[in-house]
């Protein structure tokens, strides 16, 4: 099902969680919504669910105007970062959940409830409580059980946000095959770039209750529509426009983007480089980064190869010249990263 | 000298206990059982004695289950919303257990007594509260109003919406969500409550004998009775019922404990 959010605003008190959004999630996307705590992302998802009222605006889900749905009547399945399972139930009866609800034979909920937990492969622990299950394990079953109903939209609420890095890691994998099997539409709210740049077909960046940009991952990180875009996803060096400093780019501009990967380092001047001095080498394992001086005291990081560190034999304290590949500005001013 | 110290704090503790709870509750048995089996039956079969249980057990079948409703749903309302006058709301449930019985009797007396507030309109169309079976559940309830919601609130607190909200996403209704989801992880809360509430409504004195009229036979429950009974010198009959009040208690007493593990383990 497709869903398109229209003029959607909404207030908490003082705070502006969501300001006349517009979006459109077309049908068997995995989309998520990126951005910082406070951003809105949440809340949109959340109305979306209809578990939140929109002050104005409309959703439509499916061609259907949804706005005064009430949650249970939107086809959704909701997966909550903290699996909202119930404890007082077996896994079995937490995912046949909304089909006993439902009034679905029980022949066919045990056919069912059997399927989904070959699919989240936990068949052997079917009569075990949420309480007995690993986190990862729990988040499969609420998965399970939000997919139970067959939804026409799956929303996921920071689903990996309470799990360990390395099981956080699989699932997202997980997540990511079970869509291309299901093709259940599905929006799922992240805080971390990396996570919605490896799981969504497309990501809604979002910042202080805007839509900063919508794009594919690569569109994303390639060609950021705003400072906040550039500067949220992925590593950024972020200097003032100042005259003289990498001077081929538009001076009038008020700071300069620059990736620390897009930074050439070398050992001789040339046209539109600039002077700075290393002053830390960091080893990351599969990349170094030189952190460097620039004059006037600004600090750029620098990524660079093995082969490149080693061709270039750097070393701390050693004069070495700047020149980015690419560098941006933008004309609006970002509305607050500089952090 | 240390050693010393420690073994006077526990006399002084078993001591205490001892005058202030062993020694009367055995006397309650004592007195009742001293002249053997017989006196202590003919008291409970006795007819006034009868009624009175029927009645104490007739008002707190009336309040438990208001009480019960009340309570949930005021638990509810203050566990998932934020609302200005919310923490005084939690105080003003919590009056009765500061207002003296004497004084919640009083007070019914005087909204619903002949010359009280709504007395005369009462009167008029017929109806009796004071010196009768409304003006008792009245008084029973005022005393117990606060056990359920006390108990369920922070249950309710801990476990948070989210289930809820996940059952309404899986098409849950209102009512299932309470009966599927909420119920089952409020139950031991729930239960410790109304053990609570029952304890306290069979056994309330101050404010039922206020507005009751202590009629024997009539508009005596239990306690009303140990205390009639013993002024007109029938110790045998007022440490009688005494006992039974006391076994009340004792049942409560296990049961709490049980309900209490339950409630931890969750």
């Amino acid at each position: 099902m497709s869903i398109i959010i229209n003029q959607v605003s909404k207030k908490f008190g003082d705070f502006q969680a969501l300001d006349r959004i517009n979006l459109e999630i077309k049908e068997g996307g995995l989309v998520a919504l990126l951005g910082p705590s406070g951003s809105g992302k949440s809340t949109l998802l959340r109305a979306i669910a209809g578990l939140e009222t929109p002050d104005t605006g409309s959703i439509i889900i499916n061609g259907k105007d949804a706005t005064h749905l009430d949650v249970a009547q939107r086809n959704i399945g909701f997966v909550f970062q903290h699996y909202a399972l119930f404890k007082h139930l077996t896994i079995r009866q937490n995912i046949a959940f909304g089909l006993e609800i439902r009034k679905h034979p029980p022949k066919r909920i045990k056919q069912k409830v059997d399927e989904l937990l070959a699919l989240i492969q936990l068949e052997g622990l079917g009569n075990r409580y949420p309480a007995q299950l690993s986190g990862g394990q729990r988040q499969r079953v609420a998965l399970a059980r939000a997919l139970a109903v067959e939804p026409g939209v799956l929303l996921l609420d920071e689903p990996f946000g309470a799990l360990d890095a390395k099981v956080r890691k699989e699932l997202r994998a997980w997540l990511r095959r079970l869509h291309d099997e299901v093709h259940v539409t599905s929006v799922f709210v992240t805080h971390d770039q990396e996570e919605a740049m490896e799981v969504a077909d497309e990501i809604v960046v979002m910042n202080q209750g805007h839509i900063e940009q919508v794009g594919t991952p690569a569109e994303i990180y390639d060609h950021p529509a705003t400072a906040f875009v550039m500067s949220f996803v992925g590593e950024v060096n972020i200097l003032p426009g100042v005259a003289g400093l990498f001077c081929n780019l538009p001076t009038s501009q008020s700071h300069v983007y620059v990736r620390p990967h897009e930074l050439d380092l070398l050992h001789h001047e040339h046209e539109s480089s600039t002077p700075a001095t290393v002053k830390r080498i960091i080893h990351l394992g599969r990349e170094i980064q030189a952190e460097l001086a620039l004059p006037d005291d600004f600090v750029v990081f620098a990524n660079l190869s093995r082969e490149k560190f080693a061709e270039l034999n750097l070393e701390a304290g050693q004069q070495v010249f700047v020149k980015p590949q690419n560098a941006k500005s933008f004309a609006d001013l970002h509305r607050a990263v500089l952090s | 000298m240390q050693l010393n110290k420690h073994y006077l704090l526990v006399a002084v503790a078993v001591g205490y206990l001892a005058l202030v709870l062993f020694i009367p509750g055995a006397a309650v048995f004592y007195e009742a059982f001293h002249l053997g089996i017989k006196p202590f039956l003919s008291a409970v079969s006795s007819r006034d004695f009868i009624e009175a249980v029927k009645l104490t057990v007739i008002i707190a079948a009336i309040a438990l289950p208001l009480n019960v409703i009340f309570g949930l749903c005021t638990a509810w309302v203050i566990a998932r919303n934020q609302f200005p006058g919310r923490a005084l709301l939690m105080s003003i449930i919590d009056l009765p257990f500061s207002v003296s019985p004497v004084v919640a009797g009083l007070m019914i007396v005087l909204l619903y007594g002949r010359n009280g507030w709504f007395g005369g309109f009462l009167e008029n169309i017929g109806v009796k509260i004071i010196f009768a079976l409304p003006g008792m559940v009245l008084a029973t309830i005022f005393v117990t109003l606060p056990f359920v919601a006390r108990e369920v609130i922070p249950v309710l607190e801990e476990m948070g919406s989210e289930q809820e909200e996940a059952a309404r996403s899986l098409g849950a209704s209102d009512w299932e969500i309470f009966w599927r989801v909420i119920l089952p992880n409020i139950r031991w809360g729930l239960l410790y409550g109304v053990l609570l509430t029952n304890s306290r409504a069979m056994g309330e004195f101050g404010a039922v004998s206020v507005v009751s009229g202590s009629i024997l036979g009539k508009t005596s429950t239990l306690p009303i009775f140990v205390e009639q009974a013993y002024k007109n010198y029938h110790t045998e009959a007022a440490f009688g019922a005494a006992v039974i009040l006391a076994l009340l208690g004792v049942v409560t007493l296990v049961m709490k404990e049980i309900v209490e593990r339950r409630v931890h383990q969750h």
